[in-house]
């Protein structure tokens, strides 16, 4: 087996996830991107634990996908309670933590 | 011949209670505060008392002791040990020394007694007499140490209670400055004795008088060293003593109380000057340059201590430039060396006795007339103030040497010891002197007539002037007596006295016979009192009269000394300040200053890119994420 097929699709889905999470002004989708960018961190892990014949990296994915979850919890809240106050779920409008 | 000092025995053994007595009545008189207040000045004058009977036990018991053996030391314990530097703390008592513990003690408790009555009226009493005993006990410690470095320290201490009793009126500005004055300038003799007491060191590896001394007398130094140690002395012996170029502080200190102007200004501390060069008589022997500066100043301070005199109409002040002359008298006198040496210190003693006794008599007149110093002022006080009149009278006889009164005995020896010099020198030193009596008798006779005769001129406030209390009189009569005997007795028995000290001096030929030198001091004493007598005698214009000629002019103004210290010395030491200040402001503060403000703008620059955009730090991250990755990829393969 060869991995290229694996990291260049790993690779592909991140560059989405970043440029997602610049350019996107929803929360929801800039989340979302995050989540992108973490499932392709995860493929990779899976693709070199394959290779090299160990469970770390997949071990390490689960631990990804934990904290990922718990992260999603906690984000969605945050941008519910934000939607709430401000009647918007554009990131550019909470701004007011700056200079 | 090797100076050798003895140990002391028997109850010399006990002379440093001389200098704690008084030490112990200042220091309670300091801590106890206000608690002492109303039995303080009894304290503070009978520790003087009491140090005045220890120093005649300890005079009877050296003129006890041979001749050559009349000397002795104590070692009291060690003040500074540092490699081969080793100061003791040593005490000598001589025949030298003796005299001065007489006089300090002596003149000392009669003015603590006058003080007593003088300042029964100030708040500040107490404080007074803790301080006139620490001036005491300070110079009891210059008199008596037996190395430089002891006799400095009790050099400071007389400076420092100096300043403290001339600006005791502190909330007077007068005061105060006058106080600052005396300081600075007795810094600047200080410094001067403190560079000599390194040139010992350095020189002898030793302070001690004994060492110093029979180095000198070795005769291995350089004569350039001896010179320079004699002139640094010399230093320190004028700021102390106010002579020429150091004299402008001594008439400024009469801001304070009478009985220091007495006291310290007058009897014992201006003279500390004139002993340390006495002290060191063979330093100056050791070297004829060094002796005619030392001659040179005080011929040239006699005088213009004279002229200033005739110009003042503070009577203080009068009396203040009275003494800068009169030790000017002595400075020339230690300064002729040999057989002189004895007569300075003998004219300083009988100083030390009249001119208290003239300073308290102006005491006891500005008490009667409400401190009014001004002499244009009084006039006609003989009547009311018989007792301070008839002192004064016999204090103003013996300072302008009308025999048999002791300024006779004490003033011509001098001036005919200065005409005997050789070559020159004699007519120029001998004809200073004979004027300077001349202009003596002049201006202290204006002083005299103007106080206490001719017409009443005193200002309306005055109804009744008063004579002083018996507490202020009794120290005036005994004072009075002195300056009648004391020329007399002493001029034989203080010279045999001091032999062991000065050493035995040959006598060599006279170029002018000693009643030619006093016929013509006498004409010329006569002289002053007649001219200030018909000048005087109708009293004076009460408003200062415009000056005619450039001397009084310049008379008026101190000579332009005060004018010359501040051009000279003041003002680059002002433009120096200025131009510091804006060093410091421009340069240093700039330096600071520019430095947080960059910081500062700088980073309100930089928090600018704090935008709040969440993608804006989002791509930053990203960013710095790559540049790590890409460098980590650089080190791997690259």
């Amino acid at each position: 087996m060869t991995p290229t097929y694996y990291l260049v699709l790993a690779a592909a889905l991140f560059t989405i996830g970043a440029v997602g999470v610049l350019v996107r002004r929803n929360a929801i989708v800039v989340f979302m991107c995050v989540e992108l960018m973490l499932n392709a961190a995860n493929l990779t892990l899976v693709t070199f634990s394959r290779i090299n014949g160990t469970l770390d990296g997949q071990i390490m994915s689960f631990f990804v996908m934990v904290v990922a979850a718990a992260e999603v919890v906690i984000g969605l809240a945050i941008i519910m309670s934000i939607y709430r106050s401000r009647r918007s779920a554009s990131v550019d409008d909470a701004n007011l933590l700056k200079y | 011949m090797d100076t050798v000092f003895a140990p002391a025995t028997g109850a010399l053994s006990w002379m440093w209670l001389l200098i704690a007595l008084p030490l112990a009545g200042a220091t309670v008189l300091l801590l106890l505060g206000r608690r002492a207040d109303r039995w303080g000045h009894l304290l503070g004058t009978a520790t003087v008392g009491a140090a005045f009977v220890l120093g005649l036990v300890f005079f009877l018991q050296l003129s006890g002791l041979p001749d050559d053996a009349r000397s002795a030391t104590l070692d009291l314990f060690t003040f500074v040990e540092s490699g081969s530097l080793n100061i003791s703390a040593g005490l000598l008592f001589d025949p030298l020394s003796a005299v001065f513990v007489l006089l300090i003690t002596g003149v000392g408790f009669l003015i603590h007694v006058y003080a007593i009555g003088y300042m029964s009226h100030d708040e500040g009493r107490r404080r007074f007499f803790a301080f006139f005993n620490l001036f005491v006990a300070a110079m009891l410690l210059l008199v008596l140490g037996d190395n430089y470095v002891m006799m400095f320290v009790g050099w400071e201490g007389v400076g420092v209670a100096s300043y403290l009793l001339i600006s005791f009126w502190f909330n007077r500005p007068s005061a105060a400055t006058a106080g600052k004055k005396a300081f600075l300038a007795n810094r600047v003799g200080d410094a001067g004795f403190l560079i000599a007491i390194f040139l010992m060191f350095a020189s002898f590896g030793s302070t001690d008088f004994q060492t110093v001394f029979n180095g000198t007398a070795a005769n291995n130094l350089a004569s350039g060293t001896v010179l320079a140690i004699g002139l640094f002395l010399l230093l320190g012996a004028c700021g102390k003593s106010g002579q020429f170029p150091l004299q402008t502080w001594l008439p400024d200190a009469m801001e304070g109380p009478t009985p220091v102007s007495a006291l310290i200004h007058a009897a014992t501390m201006v003279t500390a000057g004139v002993y340390l060069i006495a002290r060191s008589h063979p330093i100056f022997s050791a070297n004829e340059t060094a002796q005619l500066v030392v001659v040179s100043i005080g011929a040239l301070t006699l005088l213009i201590g004279c002229v200033i005199g005739c110009a003042k109409d503070d009577i203080k002040r009068v009396l203040a430039y009275s003494t800068v002359s009169q030790i000017g008298y002595m400075f020339l006198a230690v300064g002729l060396g040999g057989a002189a040496y004895a007569l300075g210190i003998i004219h300083l003693l009988a100083h030390g006795f009249f001119k208290a006794g003239l300073f308290l008599g102006a005491g006891s007149v500005m008490h009667g007339m409400n401190d009014q110093v001004d002499i244009r002022r009084f006039g006609g006080l003989w009547k009311y103030m018989k007792s301070t009149w008839f002192t004064f009278l016999l204090g103003y006889l013996a300072i302008i040497g009308l025999p048999p009164l002791s300024g006779f005995f004490t003033k011509d020896p001098i001036i005919l010891a200065a005409f005997n010099r050789e070559g020159w020198q004699g007519w120029v030193f001998g004809g200073a002197a004979l004027l300077g009596a001349g202009l003596t008798a002049f201006y202290m006779t204006r002083l005299f007539i103007l106080t206490f005769h001719g017409p009443k001129r005193w200002t309306d406030d005055i109804e009744h002037p008063h004579e002083s209390p018996a507490i202020m009189t009794i120290p005036l009569w005994i004072l009075a007596v002195g300056s009648v005997a004391a020329g007399g007795l002493m001029s034989t028995s203080v010279v045999n006295w001091l032999t062991p000290v000065f050493g035995h001096t040959e006598h060599h030929e006279e170029k002018m016979s000693h009643w030619t030198a006093t016929g013509l001091t006498m004409a010329l004493v006569v002289l002053g009192v007649v001219i200030a007598f018909l000048l005087f005698r109708r009293g004076t214009a009460l408003a200062e009269q415009p000056a005619r000629t450039h001397i009084v002019r310049a008379a008026r103004q101190n000579l332009y000394a005060d004018r010359f210290n501040e051009l000279v010395l003041e003002l680059p030491g002002r433009l120096l300040t200025r131009a510091l200040v804006w060093v410091d402001n421009r340069g240093v503060d700039g330096v600071v200053n520019g430095l947080a403000a960059a910081v500062g703008g700088g980073s309100a620059r930089l928090r600018r890119s704090q935008t709040g955009f969440v993608r804006s730090y989002a791509l930053s991250i990203l960013s710095g994420a790559v540049v790590v990755v890409a460098a980590l990829l650089v080190v791997t393969f690259g």
